[in-house]
């Protein structure tokens, strides 16, 4: 399966398309509802990673602390629609290419995404241990004071993460929509025959 | 009864439930996976089945969220030693969430506090049931934040029947599509009261999958429910595809005559759960 490595490249995420599916060798970085909130109200040279560059992941890891070193225990998607009201001012401000959770996003995420080349990548709920054994190194972790360890801001290395299935894209196609529409299709048909 | 033992057996159940899935659930998970088509399913079901293995291999939970923890106790009328089980699951709750570990899941709704250790008042969640017998089964059933909030209870106006049961299942099934974590098992309380039908089903849920109700008029409202909720098409984490639902369940209790409650209540692929059994002799064993 496809590849993708960080610093992201983004003219190879603009070819990217609902139905695809990759895995990441790189940095990914976690942001929550208070992550984004924080990230959108300080100013530039405040900010301390460039979300353009690495994958944004929506996780609350469970991470413990061993002999000084921290250490993910288990570190699956939680639910994106959540950050709705924050991602499409991010996307347009920093430029984040790869977007991961889990359940999809609503129409002004898929705008930004169109706009600025993105995606959104649905990571499978409840698939932690993998992810945690894809973790290779906990890089550094922003925040961790102000908003606490399933909000804070952790920078993972990782190391073939994935997979990650390309739900959202940049030409404005969206696998959740037409999931939506089929499953109302689906439900009539099947209540007509009770 | 040695009370540490049954600790010690208590916190393996609860490392059990939270790191592996049952085998029933595993087999119901793979012929999922023979039955997709599409690549979109398919791979939520290849990281299903790939993340239950690293789970297993490294003793580590396979979801970040690792439940409120609850339990079904069925305690036999002649059970000697029912004054030491509360004790004995409160202690082995907070001796799991620190050596599996467990992500502290218990806040105080008052004061928005998190206890840390995954107990406060009322939690772990108790269920008790008295049987006949001198055994104690202890069914540990650690419950996932993101499926428990998708549950529904609708008092339904009776003259809608067994047909308006079927509705309100398959209307909530596709309405919470990929939030609970699907492919689902889908505890279903009918009658009783608000109370009992809620109850009755995440009882339900205890049932391993495949397994159908006992009694074969409600096996087959199970069976069609099944596979009426595979016809929706919402699909292994609602990517859409075949396998909405790995099982049905029901539990029911005889109605008032003014009153038709129908509880829905989801669990995630998961399916999380251990047995710990107790005899009368004090010998313990981790199911």
């Amino acid at each position: 399966m496809k590849l993708i490595e960080t610093p992201i490249d983004p003219e190879e995420i603009e070819k990217l398309e609902v139905g695809d599916a990759f895995y990441i060798t790189g940095t990914i970085f976690t942001a929550r509802d208070a992550a984004h909130e924080k990230l959108l109200e300080i100013d530039d040279d405040e900010v301390p990673i460039d979300p353009s560059k690495y994958a944004m992941f929506h996780c609350g890891p469970a991470i413990t602390k061993e002999e000084g070193e921290w250490k993910v225990v288990s570190a699956g998607p939680t639910t994106s629609i959540r950050m709705e009201i924050f991602e499409d001012d991010f996307i347009e401000r920093f430029g984040t290419k790869i977007i991961i959770g889990k359940g999809g996003m609503a129409e002004r995420t898929l705008k930004a995404l169109g706009e600025n080349g993105a995606v959104y990548c649905q990571y499978t709920g409840g698939a932690g241990a993998l992810m945690a054994n894809a973790i290779k190194e906990v890089e550094d972790v922003h925040f961790l004071e102000e908003l606490g360890v399933p909000e804070a801001i952790w920078m993972f290395r990782v190391e073939e993460a994935g997979p990650f299935l390309v739900t959202m894209d940049s030409h404005g196609n969206s696998i959740h929509d037409d999931v939506d529409q089929e499953v109302s299709k689906n439900l009539e048909k099947v209540k007509a025959d009770l | 009864m040695n009370q540490d033992e049954l600790e010690d057996a208590l916190v393996e159940a609860i490392q059990k439930a939270v790191t592996s899935v049952t085998d029933e659930t595993e087999d119901a998970l793979k012929s999922a996976k023979n039955t997709e088509k599409d690549e979109g399913p398919k791979v939520q079901l290849d990281a299903i089945l790939e993340n239950i293995e690293v789970g297993k291999n490294e003793k580590r939970p396979i979801c970040q969220d690792t439940g409120t923890q609850t339990f079904f106790i069925q305690v036999g009328e002649d059970f000697p030693s029912i004054g030491q089980l509360k004790e004995a699951v409160t202690d082995a709750v907070k001796e799991a969430t620190a050596s599996v570990p467990l992500r502290p899941n218990a806040i105080d709704p008052i004061s928005d506090v998190n206890s840390d250790d995954n107990t406060g008042r009322f939690i772990p969640a108790l269920h008790w049931e008295v049987v006949e017998g001198d055994e104690a089964l202890i069914h540990v059933i650690p419950k996932g934040g993101g499926s428990e909030n998708m549950s529904e209870l609708v008092m339904m106006t009776p003259g809608k029947g067994l047909k308006g049961v079927k509705e309100i299942v398959l209307d909530r099934i596709a309405e919470m599509a990929g939030k609970p974590c699907p492919p689902t098992v889908v505890g279903v309380g009918i009658g009783g009261g608000a109370d009992l039908a809620m109850e009755l089903a995440k009882k339900a849920l205890l049932r391993p999958v495949g397994e159908k109700h006992p009694e074969e008029r409600v096996a087959e409202l199970e069976r069609e429910l099944e596979e009426k909720a595979n016809e929706l098409g919402v699909g292994p984490m609602g990517v859409g595809g075949k396998t909405t639902v790995l099982d049905v369940k029901i539990e029911y209790a005889h109605r008032h005559p003014a009153s038709f409650p129908v509880a829905v209540l989801p669990q995630c692929w998961a399916n999380r759960q251990a047995k710990v059994k107790i005899d009368s002799d004090g010998k313990v064993e981790v199911i």
